[in-house]
């Protein structure tokens, strides 16, 4: 038997979407870090790298790098296949498929409203796999009031954080320092 | 200083005002699923009185041990006295919220809170 080298060809922007998601993936653990009274309120940090590479890199880039960071931060914190994870799975493709359609909208739409946009389809994502799987019952939705004004406060942080970084110098050229 | 207004565009206020709209207004919706306006009593499974929690009254429901004694006041209702042995059902006291419901097996008797939307199946404390 020969023995036989399989080479696999790394192309610029796969070293791109590995740094990106490396961040991601940073900020997905510090979230996790942060005690939270209610289980399912979590600021989100790694959505800004998702907005900041969906402003900069387009959409597609942005799709990578969250499905990658979901899957990598999961196995990172043990959870993976684990309910948290499909949640976070399903509301990061709910997320995805919103911006894709809100990154059209008018230039007056700004990050604040991407990250809006983007906080509330996670919830109705992870709400609607919940419902369906998870607690098959109408009284999960009364958690809704409470999962909504966390979404909105953390969205709108989210995305004021985000304007913020497009400002920066550093990033203003490039994410790849 | 971080001027964060200015991230702000005219835009992102109008999404900011939809969405704090939509989660103010889910909160009285959501929050106490509807107020609390009629008592079903039931006897052996059957309804026996279907009452509005409008005004006082009082109401004996004939069973197998004796007489359960009902009483209704706005808002709420309570079983007031039950000849079974445990008297779970009288301890219960005061029921406000739609979906409670106190019930005195021994004489076959229930007394169940509702509103105009029925939130759960049933309620204990």
């Amino acid at each position: 038997m020969t023995p036989s080298v399989i080479e696999l060809r790394v192309s610029e922007e796969d070293r791109l979407i590995a740094r990106l998601t490396a961040m991601a993936v940073g900020l997905a653990v510090v979230d996790a870090a942060i005690p939270s009274p209610v289980p399912g309120i979590k600021p989100g940090l790694a959505n800004i790298v998702t907005l900041l590479v969906l402003l900069k890199y387009g959409w597609h880039t942005a799709a990578w790098v969250t499905g990658l960071r979901v899957v990598a931060s999961a196995l990172l914190l043990g959870q993976i296949f684990s309910p948290g994870f499909f949640l976070s799975l399903s509301g990061a493709l709910c997320s995805l498929a919103v911006l894709a359609m809100a990154r059209h909208l008018p230039t007056q739409f700004g990050p604040v409203s991407l990250s809006l946009l983007g906080a509330f389809a996670h919830l109705a994502g992870q709400m609607a796999l919940a419902r369906l799987w998870l607690i098959p019952h109408d009284g999960l939705y009364f958690l809704f009031p409470v999962l909504g004004l966390s979404a909105l406060v953390f969205g709108t942080l989210n995305g004021l954080i985000t304007c913020h970084l497009l400002q920066d110098p550093a990033f203003k050229d490039d994410l790849h320092a | 200083m971080i001027p964060w207004r200015q991230y702000l565009r005219s835009g992102d206020l109008l999404v900011l005002g939809l969405v704090a709209t939509l989660v103010g207004a889910s909160f009285p919706l959501l929050w106490q699923g509807g107020l609390a306006d009629r008592a079903i009593i039931r006897q052996g499974g059957e309804v026996f009185a279907t009452l509005d929690l409008h005004r006082r009254q009082a109401l004996d429901v004939p069973g197998p041990l004796g007489n359960t004694s009902i009483q209704i006041e706005p808002g709420r209702a309570r079983v007031a006295a039950d000849p079974g042995p445990r008297q779970y059902c009288v301890r219960q006291g005061w029921l406000s919220q739609p979906g409670a419901i106190a019930i005195c097996a021994p004489n076959r008797v229930s007394l169940e809170i509702q509103g105009r939307t029925k939130a759960y199946d049933s309620l204990s404390y």
